[in-house]
């Protein structure tokens, strides 16, 4: 079955989007996601979909449904390089993804994930090794 | 009735001249001297002529076949260059209709001891003139609407400039009234630039907006919310006394976007979310600083 890879990066997860979202991926997507924050205990999320040109509403609402469930779960989750295309569509569709974070592109995001973590830039990575250690 | 019209092209043709004077003078004593007394007979002259040979190939009383193909398009050329010259609607109708007079004079004068005949011809020829004339009013409101049209494009290219203040800061200051069709063109250049530019924030400021309505104040929460969406905070600013009261009175919720009353306040907002500030010069004095 085809998957979305979750990449752990210290004590976030990264999800790129880089196919057409379909329905089953985005579903498979919201339940691997899940489960990895809750095994590995993750503390934000982030999920790139710049390269996302086309969002209905039933992408939309995932997108709002993950960054909720990610919340419970204790993990901040903010989405970053949203084409305007897409952010029109999903105004129009009336998804404002009101618990969403946003940034314009990954660096930002992860800048925006330490400041609310209160991690300095290294400290994720320092977590990744005394993790393997 | 047909056979009335075979009548009216000879008609026409034999009595060219009193017709012409006639009919300028007519058009003369309504339109004044609005168009020149030369152009105006070159148009008559044409039309006339043009008039003769079709009431020659087609005998019917209708306008909608091949033979008057070309006098329907030297009336849209006249109605055309009148709609320019700034004729009303009427005013450009009478061209045609300003024929039945004289047309119906001589037609008097022909017919005169043949009642039912002078009848047939008056009703041939109405029908005639009164399709060329609605034609001929058709087609100055067409004319009227493409003008229209061109400005109202020409509006959306002018009035949707983004600027760039600073690293990371853009601003979009709107001028005229919001309809959907602009707020969608201003929508679409504002993200496209976001995107372009990696900014931040996006000031958007509506000093030259005149009114907002609840449609305008949902076509710009819209906007921020799907600036907001690409990761770039959104500040309005120029929102005058007036409009602050209409957007309370409307019941509108703003939610959390940030309003300043000016754009050199959402501009030190924005310079400050982003982690700078603008502070005075020591060396800075008043007079050199006029001169410069």
């Amino acid at each position: 079955m085809e998957r979305i890879p979750i990449l752990k990066m210290g004590s976030f997860l990264l999800v790129t989007i880089q196919v057409d979202m379909h329905d089953q991926l985005a579903m498979n997507l919201q339940e691997d996601l899940t489960n990895r924050i809750s095994a590995t205990g993750a503390r934000a999320v982030l999920i790139d979909i710049s390269a996302l040109d086309i969002v209905d509403s039933f992408i939309g609402r995932m997108l709002a449904g993950i960054a909720g469930m990610a919340k419970i779960l204790d993990a901040k989750t903010v989405v970053v390089g949203m084409q305007p295309a897409v952010a029109i569509t999903l105004v129009e569709l009336g998804l404002s993804l009101d618990g969403i974070h946003t940034a314009l592109n990954v660096d930002r995001g992860m800048a925006l994930l330490r400041n609310s973590l209160e991690l300095s830039d290294d400290e994720d990575l320092g977590a990744e090794l005394a993790n393997e250690s | 009735m047909a056979e009335q019209n075979t009548h009216l092209s000879s008609l026409l043709q034999k009595n060219e001249q009193s017709l012409l004077t006639q009919w300028i003078e007519a058009q003369q004593r309504v339109i004044g001297t609005k168009i020149s007394p030369q152009e105006l007979k070159i148009q008559c002259m044409d039309f006339l002529r043009l008039m003769v040979e079709a009431t020659h190939q087609d005998k019917s009383t209708s306008i909608d076949g091949p033979a008057w193909v070309t006098a329907k398009k030297m009336l849209a050329e006249v109605s055309k260059s009148r709609t320019n010259q700034g004729f009303s609607p009427s005013q450009t109708a009478l061209f045609v209709f300003s024929l039945k007079r004289p047309l119906f004079d001589l037609l008097r004068k022909e017919l005169v001891d043949r009642p039912n005949e002078f009848a047939d011809a008056i009703w041939a020829i109405t029908q005639i003139l009164d399709q060329l004339g609605l034609y001929t009013a058709e087609m100055h409101q067409r004319s009227r609407e493409e003008v229209i049209n061109r400005q109202q494009a020409d509006m959306l290219e002018l009035s949707t400039p983004v600027v760039k203040l600073w690293d990371g800061i853009l601003a979009l200051p709107m001028i005229g009234t919001l309809d959907s069709n602009r707020t969608q063109i201003v929508m679409e250049s504002l993200l496209q630039k976001i995107m372009e530019t990696e900014s931040e924030i996006a000031i958007i400021d509506i000093t030259g907006v005149p009114t907002v309505d609840t449609l305008v104040a949902q076509h710009l929460i819209k906007t921020v919310t799907a600036a907001r969406l690409m990761g770039t905070e959104c500040i309005i600013s120029g929102i005058r006394p007036q409009i602050a009261a209409t957007i309370v009175h409307l019941g509108v919720e703003l939610g959390n976007i940030a309003t300043k009353s000016t754009l050199a306040d959402a501009f030190k907002l924005a310079l400050s979310r982003t982690g700078r500030s603008v502070s005075k010069t020591t060396t800075h004095s008043p007079a050199t600083g006029m001169r410069k």
